[in-house]
């Protein structure tokens, strides 16, 4: 099988964010390999160690600071990466990204049996961009999955965890997954293997290098736009009562009882 | 040109997060001075046409097969992105459900619509929608603009009024064939993990555990909070990573976002990726026997004390008031 795994750099799950008027402040934000992509590769990478699959490609959108996510899916054991980086693409939405990330899959063959990505990107936290690709390719799809099973050359069985319960879906392949936390554990990569991956191979492609056009693509080419950013009303501490176990209790069920009422 | 809702059903039930999108459904079509109409995939399910015309919808397509008994994304979505195409809708809804997440995004790219997820807001401007969204896990409030001629958005769960209006419908049957079915993706089983409690996502309150609680058995005290409340359990990834709960109980940013009403946090510290589940909650209640845990800093009420005494008192008080 051959596998994509999509990466987007993301900024720190620890990141507080600041406001330049109403734009976002991104200096000073470290940015990461997406948590959710993790899973994608770790997945990934487990099936090549059973060998399942025999090539697997790190893809990503991004500016240039997206290397540093791929050289992590690199090092937990991808084989090589793709980077599709244009100042064209700022601004551009989840279609116009998931279209951008289907001209790669052609570029690299189209002959992907598996498509892996994050369940959601912690910093749109759209959950959009995965399905997207798969209406576009026609293709069957399991979004938050929680357990996965591949028969190379023609099925996966996903478990997708769901409100209430869980769904088992048969999907034939190709197929789109997105990886939930319960999927696996990633690894940490070894030294020897953040190395070796400085060694692999890195594509960087331009829009110009996919037969894009600038006006498919970035703001122009995007049906939703972000007109702002605010941050969230301030939640100040409110009470904080300390004492005696009674006396907070006490306290405590008049503030249900008075204030939120729900008792 | 009118507002659209794709309503879900599951087992033949419209879900909480329908019918909080029909009934935003209604006061925005009404803003936009547009027809507020629905749409209702599955089978059997023109028969929930007239409970959808209670939130106000004046007319209810029914995409009713026999064959779209189990939920396939590839052909819930292409059944309603061809009736899309054919009557145009300016705007569309759909509750923020992980299956109508999968739904809306999928439509969106078969029918070139901008799409805005997880909303919990929206304006008219010019006669188009503005869609008020969290994004960098509830750090940032964006607002989303849109230049397409099709609006979609989800719903964030639990944020919008359930509202009944009354009204009978116009049911219009769609037909569907068989042949329309897609092989490529079947849903083999539905395990349901149904706890008696409500859905966290859904939840009006919530009583979530963490490592403070020392050993997974330690969780019937929040459990027993939780029934007496009539609230969700949730946890902490401490907890889960501990074993205590399985994955579906997490909430933060790698498990559930979620707003209740209420949020009781017991013996949880509040890290900052704990807080990206919860804290657009409307009030939170914090358990903890440290005065400097950073949940205290936005909590409504924080408890400092030690919860092994504090949860079973409380529960001791909810049970004489109740009774
Ligand atoms: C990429 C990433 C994603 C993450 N995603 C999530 C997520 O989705 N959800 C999440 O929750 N975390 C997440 N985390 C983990 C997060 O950083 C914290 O480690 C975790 O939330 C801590 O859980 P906790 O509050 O239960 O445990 P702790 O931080 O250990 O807190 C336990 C608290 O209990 C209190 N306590 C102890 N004993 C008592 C007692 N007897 N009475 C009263 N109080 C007591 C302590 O004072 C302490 O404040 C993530 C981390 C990373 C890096
Ligand atoms: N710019 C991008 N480059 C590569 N993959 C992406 C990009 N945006 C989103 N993805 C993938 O899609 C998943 C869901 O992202 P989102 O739809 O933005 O929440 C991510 O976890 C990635 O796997």
């Amino acid at each position: 099988m051959k596998i994509a795994v999509f990466c987007k750099s993301v900024p720190d799950t620890e990141t507080k964010v600041r406001l330049k008027g109403d734009r976002l402040d991104t200096s000073g934000i470290k940015y990461i390999l997406n948590p959710y992509d993790e899973f994608a590769v770790e997945e990934a990478v487990r099936m090549k160690e059973a060998k399942k699959a025999e090539e697997i490609v790190a893809i990503s959108m991004g500016p240039a600071r997206a290397q540093e996510a791929l050289r992590n899916a690199l090092a937990i054991g991808a084989d090589r990466a793709v980077l599709v980086t244009d100042d064209a693409l700022d601004g551009s939405d989840t279609l116009a990204t998931a279209k951008v990330l289907v001209k790669v899959l052609e570029k690299e063959g189209g002959d992907f049996d598996l498509l892996l990505f994050g369940q959601r990107a912690i910093d749109g936290d759209t959950w959009q961009v995965p399905s997207q690709v798969a209406a576009l390719l026609d293709l069957p799809q399991a979004t938050c999955t929680v357990a996965l099973e591949v028969e190379p050359g023609s099925k996966a069985v996903a478990t997708r965890l769901v409100e209430g319960g869980e769904e088992i879906h048969e999907l034939t392949l190709p197929a789109v997954i997105t990886c939930s936390k319960g999927l696996n554990e990633p690894r940490y990569p070894s030294l020897p293997n953040i190395m070796k991956a400085k060694k692999k191979p890195l594509t960087t492609y331009s829009l110009g290098d996919l037969g894009i056009d600038a006006s498919e693509v970035g703001k122009n080419g995007s049906r939703t736009e972000v007109l702002s950013y605010e941050l969230p009303p301030a939640r100040g501490g409110g009470k904080k009562v300390e004492g005696e176990p009674e006396e907070v209790v006490a306290e405590l069920v008049k503030f249900l009882k008075e204030e939120i009422k729900v008792i | 040109m009118s507002l659209w809702v794709i309503a879900e059903q599951r087992n033949g039930k419209l879900r909480k997060a329908s019918l909080e999108a029909l009934s935003e459904g209604n006061r925005v079509a009404s803003k936009l001075g547009v027809p507020f109409e629905a749409v209702i995939v599955g089978s059997g399910v023109k028969d929930l046409a007239a409970e959808i015309g209670k939130y106000g919808a004046k007319k209810v397509y029914a995409i009713d097969s026999a064959d779209l008994a189990s939920y396939n994304p590839i052909a819930y979505s292409r059944a309603i992105a061809d009736l899309v195409k054919e009557h145009s809708p300016k705007v569309i809804f759909v509750g923020n459900t992980l299956n109508g997440r999968e739904i809306a995004a999928r439509v969106a790219a078969k029918v070139g619509a901008g799409l805005a997820s997880d909303c919990i807001a929206f304006d008219v401007d010019g006669g188009k929608l503005v869609a008020t969204r969290p994004a960098i896990s509830g750090k940032v409030i964006t607002k989303i603009g849109f230049s397409s001629e099709i609006q979609m958005a989800t719903l964030r769960s639990n944020v919008f009024n359930v509202e009944e209006v009354g009204g009978t419908p116009e049911v219009v049957e769609v037909p569907f064939s068989a042949a329309d079915v897609d092989s490529k993706q079947t849903m083999k089983e539905f395990v349901s993990k149904e706890t008696g409690r409500p859905e966290l996502t859904e939840a009006a309150i919530i009583v979530s555990g963490g490592r403070g609680l020392k050993e997974g058995e330690n969780f019937k005290l929040v459990e027993e909070l939780a029934d007496l409340l009539g609230a969700a359990v949730g946890a902490s990834r401490a907890a889960v990573d501990a074993g205590w709960k399985p994955q579906s109980f997490q909430v933060g940013q790698t498990g559930k976002t979620v707003s209740p009403n209420l949020y009781v946090a017991v013996g949880i510290s509040g890290a900052i990726q704990h807080l990206a589940g919860m804290s657009s909650s409307k009030y939170i209640v914090a358990i903890n026997k440290d005065p400097d845990a950073p949940i205290f800093n936005i909590a409504d009420f924080g408890a400092v004390g030690d919860l092994f005494k504090i949860v079973p008192l409380l529960t001791e008080e909810l049970k004489k008031a109740t009774t």
